[in-house]
């Protein structure tokens, strides 16, 4: 179980420090300042071991979280838990900075009396976190006795993510499926691995406790269906896809997933992320990057980039930026590009290409002289790959949202009251071509 | 040196530092290098040639940039580049570059070479002076290769200047410390030795740091510098204080120079009698000058003071020639013991550490025991403490033991986990060193145990039972006192492992005692057995079975312990398989087979103190060493130590001090003899490890059969095929030998056919049982031959071995060891009985002398243990002459028996002995001595 978690500024000082067993000493904040956050070569590993305790730390830009620990816990349970602190901050005080943690510390004690007791992870539902956790402050009078004991049993209850009595006007759904794909492709255009994870999002704004059914075109359930009709198969079989494994929020009946395969839950008020899944196979890549690297004798490069959309004209890819680093004994860069703008940056050792909108089934190309300087060392340039980020609006692993309907037996509307919005954005994960 | 004006200052750099100072985060400063790389290549690259100034700029900023930990693999030309300027700070940052950032790069090695060689042939001294500084920043092989012929010229060269000769003797210091064999000695060497003449003192103290390292190689080239270090040294004591000028410090006239040529001086033995007086005078000086009133309160005055008076006294310590100076030091030292400043008193307790090994000033040292002991006490730092105990262990001796000893103990009980362990040895190693009255030594040992028992090692609790079993006259009161100790409620395990050992092997001393009953003695181990671990049940198991003999009357309860099932079915294979042998071993065997088996331990052969290897191991070699060897000299006489007398086995060759107590520490081989209840195998087993220690023996049969005479097993016979060995009893007239045959190949023997072949008048009966015909690869065979000796004889049976191996017949023949001594039955008598029957036998045959020359190094003790080893009783105190060996006992053959007396009379001046026999008969006389000739 955890024992305690820190939070630390880019310098390495304390900003939060909350202990949970005694087994953690002072010496410990320490231990990870040294050997972590001040460590003379990167620290890699998420997971440090000092001293036979265990630190587990994840970095949001330059907060440290930390978590201690000297028993032998699950490690994916903890990383699970400090992903949903950053993200209970986030929905708290958003951005986490070393600002925002500096002017929320008393919230964040809060918090962290309410998420973790004695170690073990306890309720970290946004939605049912703010019902008593306000950033104002508690006033003892507005509560009523009623409202107290409705929190109690809420909180206690089976269905802890959502309270009873919610009221809308309109009942709003709002549904988004957010990829990430990651890509790395050798020189000659043949794929090394590529996979997409993705995330479904979900904001709800529905009355009473409503009972709700997604669907979408996982490959198993289309199969099963289409067993029936075997022409149904053919057309539908082609855009169905193969999850290899996700994860779901814990208002899904898993039971039920086990047994049919379908997705019903009643949802917590406001945003959660209602799935994770990983997919590997059919991926579409929306870019394709060809490089061309010519060395001319000891002290010249030339350098040739084109990137090629690959997907329907119509959709309009975003936020296009196209990484190429440079040797790190360069000393001057020409760059000649037909779109966008290209800059060489030294601080990064790299020539930032960058496109605003490009349509889809489009080229582009840039090309660069880079000026080397002879150096007398004898290491070959590694050549780093060429790496890009973008922004789709669609999903590259071919996921559809087939339907989601809403039932609540006790409240007078239908599924067809609900207004619901669908929104597919693809990003770029760590997308790199080999040059 | 010029310093850097103000307006030479570069402000780009200035920036540079704060940027990277001011940077957030680790991202930040590296985003900002990256792009002044970037900037500085870009400069570095372009087609203007950069004027010194951004040059120097850029280097700087490159090596701001390598110092905060980032690779740099450009602007070493520039670098070089700047070597050649002629300002001085452009130089000095080319300088400072190349010796930071300079690797084995072949190209550039060259320029910098011829850079550095130009500044060496400048006649610029600043420029000289930084070329030199740069060769010994560097101080690579490169570096030496190239200019290690050069500077000893500038160093000896009348024209260099004074600063430029400090940096070229430092400079040549340094390549001679690197890589000594590239620095030539030459005619220079003679003229630096006169450097230490030179006015200019800053000169002699870089040639004294030289000269002392060249010296501490080659002694004799510097020989000369011995009456200039006195001269000089005589000169700067006896300045005053203002005379030096700036090498004045704090009021001390030259303190580091001093200190240099004193340890200079250490480097040879005392100088002749004319030097001598003169360096003699200079100590006394240094001697008397630490006794006058400080100059100055500072810190600094005292600092410098004392420094000299240290490096002198160690000079002193190390000449060991002047008995009044050595005093005068320890006195000087005692004066310090109680100064208020720790640092002296630790300096002052560890050179007393040296100064009590010498002969002149021990007991000097001796008279400051109070103050060490206090100092042991009431001392804070545990560093000083620690240096009062060794302090403490270097003065101990005979006439002190007692109560240094009693001292250590009683410290040790408050004393630092850190320096238990060695106070315990120490304390272990004076005990035995000194003890003069062996119960006092149990005591000792035991309190130590009790104290810290977990700090006692295993080498001390062994050293224990050795004592306790080679010496009988404490082995009563041992098992006394450890049973006495036993009874505590809380006992350490140490304590247990040694009380179980001495019970089981002399429990019967103190079993007459109702308190101490057979019953009670076994109740109380017994109470003790499942706190301890699975080595010390082990033990604690063999005692049982010693118990099973000692006292029959316990048989039943112990037979009930061992067949218990926390026993016979414990976990541990060892206990398991000790608990199962046992218990068969008391059912099956008889009184007097388990009286055999279970007898008293031999004595153990004397061999170096194994806790004194263990400190010498734990201290390092080098201090503790001398001291032992000083220690070990005038102990000698002290440590009379228990006779050596051959084990059962051949222990006496046990070559490893780590084979203890026949390897008691490792868990396996039991302490007792072995059970017969799986006799075959076992026998074998415990022969082979006997054999294995033995395995050097060469293999010349003749040789081996004289082993034989005064032993009874060991390896008789080996080559690449075959090895023999035997394992033989005797009693009275009968004799029972084990012959062993193990193959060495990993080929068959076959037709393994053994005879024996008696002389025709050997007189011995001898029967022996058939072996198997076939011997497997790496078996092992046995055969058993019983002897019965009908009257005396002179040869010996041969045993004839024919078989085949891979075709060819072999044929080995041995004599076996079947000698007539073997038959001896020892008998003790008085002095008055041993000269009448000498008298009786004064018939001239039955008398037969050999005078002959030794043929080992005459050694009381092992002389001792081959009469003994012979069959003879050695009969202490019955020659008038202390020297002479005397001994007696009765050769039993079927017929008669017959009386033998004998007498051996070393002469160690002319290493000859004379041995005189006188038995009834006189074949038996002319035989023994002519065995007995043979052994010395």
């Amino acid at each position: 179980m955890i024992g305690g978690l820190f939070i630390y500024n880019h310098k390495g000082e304390v900003l939060i420090s909350r202990v949970y067993r005694d087994d953690i000493g002072r010496n410990a904040v320490d231990a990870f300042r040294v050997n972590v956050i001040h460590a003379r070569q990167q620290v890699r590993s998420p997971v440090t071991n000092i001293a036979r305790t265990s630190f587990f730390h994840v970095k949001r830009s330059n907060i440290w979280l930390a978590a201690v620990t000297k028993q032998n816990v699950n490690a994916a349970m903890v990383f699970e838990f400090l992903y949903k602190m950053c993200d209970v901050m986030a929905a708290y005080f958003g951005k986490i900075s070393e600002e925002n943690i500096k002017n929320n510390f008393v919230l964040i004690y809060e918090l962290l009396d309410e998420i973790l007791d004695f170690g073990y992870p306890q309720n970290s539902e946004t939605g049912a976190l703010k019902t008593f956790i306000t950033q104002q402050g508690i006033k003892s009078q507005v509560l009523t006795k009623e409202e107290q004991s409705q929190i109690t049993s809420q909180v206690t209850g089976q269905i802890g993510w959502r309270r009873e009595g919610i009221k809308y006007r309109r009942n709003e759904l709002f549904l988004d499926v957010l990829e990430s794909v990651n890509l790395l492709m050798s020189p000659q255009g043949q794929v090394l691995s590529a996979h997409v994870s993705g995330r479904v999002v979900m904001k709800s704004y529905l009355s009473g406790m409503p009972e709700c059914k997604f669907g979408m075109n996982d490959k198993i359930v289309i199969e099963k269906q289409g067993k029936g009709t075997a022409d149904e198969t053919g057309k539908s079989g082609k855009q169905s896809i193969a999850i290899d494994d996700c994860t779901f929020h814990q208002c899904v009946r898993l039971s039920k997933f086990d047994s049919e395969r379908s997705i019903s839950f009643i949802p917590p008020d406001g945003e959660f992320e209602l799935m994770r899944y990983r997919t590997t196979k059919d991926i579409i890549l929306p870019f394709r990057v060809i490089p061309l690297v010519r060395e001319v004798g000891r002290t010249k490069l030339e350098v040739k980039v084109v990137i090629k959309s690959n997907f329907k004209p119509s959709l309009l890819a975003q936020k296009i930026e196209v990484r190429i680093p440079t040797p790190l004994n360069t000393s001057g860069v020409q760059v000649i590009c037909m779109k966008g703008k290209a800059k060489y940056k030294a601080s990064e050792n790299a020539i930032v290409w960058k496109i605003k909108r490009m349509a889809g089934m489009k080229e582009s190309q840039i090309s660069a002289e880079i000026e080397l300087l002879p150096t007398n060392d004898k290491k070959k340039w590694a050549r780093p790959p060429i790496s890009m980020n973008f922004e789709v609006p669609f999903a590259p692993s071919g996921l559809k949202v087939r339907y989601l309907k809403v039932f609540e037996p006790k409240l007078n509307y239908s599924d067809h009251d609900v207004i619901k919005w669908v929104r597919y954005i693809g990003r770029s994960g760590i997308y790199e071509t080999r040059c | 040196m010029p310093a850097v004006s103000k307006g030479d200052g570069m402000r780009g750099l200035a920036v540079f530092i704060s940027d990277i100072r001011n940077c957030k985060s680790k991202e930040a400063e590296i985003k900002r290098i990256n792009k002044e790389l970037a900037n500085i290549r870009s400069k570095f690259k372009g087609d203007k040639a950069l004027d010194g100034y951004s040059k120097k700029k850029y280097v700087c900023k490159l090596l701001f940039i390598f110092l905060l930990g980032h690779d740099i693999d450009f602007g070493h030309m520039e670098a070089v580049n700047l070597l050649s300027s002629n300002r001085y700070t452009e130089k000095q940052i080319g300088y400072l570059f190349i010796s930071v950032l300079v690797n084995s790069n072949s190209e550039l090695i060259r320029l910098i070479n011829n850079a550095i060689k130009n500044d060496l042939a400048s006649r610029n001294p600043t420029f000289m002076g930084l070329a030199l500084h740069c060769i010994a920043n560097v101080g690579s092989r490169e570096m030496a290769e190239a200019f290690a012929g050069e500077i000893p010229k500038i160093l000896v060269a009348g024209d260099t200047m004074d600063s430029v000769k400090q940096s070229a003797a430092l400079c040549l210091l340094r390549l001679y410390r690197t890589s000594p064999d590239l620095v030539p000695m030459g005619d220079w060497t003679s003229r630096v030795v006169h450097l230490l003449n030179d006015q200019h003192l800053g000169v002699v103290t870089a040639a004294t740091s030289l000269i002392t390292t060249l010296a501490q190689k080659n002694p004799e080239e510097f020989k000369t510098s011995v009456s200039l270090a006195v001269s000089r040294l005589s000169r700067i004591v006896t300045s005053a204080s203002t005379d030096l000028q700036d090498y004045t410090y704090y009021f001390v006239p030259a303190p580091w120079l001093s200190v240099k040529l004193l340890r200079l001086l250490q480097c040879y033995p005392p100088p002749d009698p004319a030097v001598r007086g003169r360096l003699t005078e200079c100590l006394e000086t240094i001697l008397n000058k630490a006794q006058e009133p400080p100059k100055s309160k500072k810190v600094q005055h005292s600092n410098a003071k004392n420094a000299v008076l240290f490096e002198a006294i160690s000079l002193i310590i190390h000449h060991d020639s002047e008995p009044n100076l050595l005093v005068r030091a320890c006195n000087q030292l005692g004066q310090f013991l109680q100064h208020r400043e720790t640092n002296l008193r630790y300096l002052a307790l560890e050179s007393m550490c040296t100064l009590a090994s010498s002969e002149f000033s021990h007991e000097a040292v001796k008279t400051h025991i109070e103050t060490v002991i206090n100092a042991l006490k009431t001392e804070r730092d545990v560093s000083v403490r620690q240096r009062a105990v060794d302090l403490l262990y270097a003065m101990c001796d005979r006439s002190n033991a007692q109560q240094i000893v009693a001292e250590m103990l009683s410290y040790l009980e408050t004393a630092d986990y850190s320096i238990r362990e060695e106070i315990v040895l120490k304390v272990a190693i004076l005990a035995e060193k000194y003890a003069v009255d062996y119960t006092w030594y149990v005591d000792t040992i035991l309190n130590l145990i009790r104290i810290a028992g977990d700090y006692v090692s295993e080498e001390v609790w062994y050293r224990v039972i050795q004592i306790v079993i080679n010496r009988d006259d404490v082995q009563g009161y041992a098992a006394k006192t450890v049973f006495e100790a036993l009874q505590a409620p809380a006992c350490h395990e140490n304590l247990v492992k040694v009380g179980g050992y001495i019970l089981g092997e002399f429990g019967n001393l103190i079993a007459g005692d109702p308190r101490s009953s057979p019953l009670i003695q076994f109740n109380l181990l017994h109470s003790k057995f499942h706190l301890c671990s699975v080595p010390t049940r082990a033990l604690l198991l063999s005692t049982y079975i010693k118990f099973v003999n000692l006292f029959p009357e316990v048989k039943a309860t112990i037979q009930d312990v061992l067949r218990s099932d926390s026993q016979l079915k414990n976990a541990d294979v060892e206990l398991q398989q000790r608990a199962v042998e046992y218990l068969r071993l008391s059912t099956v065997a008889s009184t007097d087979i388990l009286a055999t088996v279970l007898e008293e331990m031999p004595p153990f052969p004397e061999r170096e103190s194994s806790i004194l290897a263990k400190l010498k191991k734990k201290k390092g070699p080098s201090t503790v060493t001398d001291l032992e060897e000083t220690k070990r000299e005038r102990s000698v006489d002290v440590n009379g130590g228990p006779e050596p007398a051959p084990a059962s086995t051949s222990a006496a060759s046990t070559p490893s001090p780590s084979a203890d107590l026949l390897g008691l520490g490792a868990a396996p081989p039991a302490p007792t003899g072995p059970p017969p209840a799986s006799s075959g195998g076992l026998l074998v087993d415990v022969f082979s490890d006997s054999a294995s220690a033995a395995a050097p023996l060469a293999p010349g049969s003749e040789d081996n059969f004289a082993r034989f005479v005064c032993k009874n097993n060991g390896v008789l016979f080996e080559n690449q095929l075959l090895q023999i060995g035997l394992k033989s009893e005797f009693r009275q007239n009968l004799g029972r030998m084990f012959i062993f045959y193990g193959n060495k190949t990993s080929t068959q023997f076959l037709n393994f056919t053994p005879t024996l072949i008696c002389a025709d008048d050997l007189q011995a009966n001898i029967l022996t049982k058939p072996v198997d015909p076939t011997v497997d690869g790496g078996a092992q065979v046995q055969q058993v031959v019983n002897i019965e000796c009908v009257s005396d004889f002179t040869e010996a049976p041969v045993l004839n071995i024919q078989f085949r191996y891979g075709g060819t017949f072999q044929n080995v023949s041995v004599k076996l060891p079947i000698t007539l001594n073997k038959f001896f039955q020892p008998t003790e008598m008085a002095s008055q009985d041993f000269f009448q029957r000498w008298k009786q036998l004064s018939n001239p045959q039955q008398e037969v002398q050999n005078i002959f020359k030794a043929k080992h190094p005459m050694d009381t003790e092992i002389t001792k243990a081959k009469i003994i080893g012979f069959g003879s009783a050695l009969l202490e105190e019955v020659d008038p002459n202390p020297a002479n060996f005397v001994g007696a006992g009765i050769i039993h053959t079927k017929t008669t028996q017959i009386g033998c007396l004998l007498r051996l009379e070393p002469n160690l001046q002319a290493q000859m002995y004379r041995l005189t026999l006188r038995t009834s008969k006189d074949t038996v006389s002319q035989r023994l001595c002519e065995l007995l000739s043979e052994q010395f």
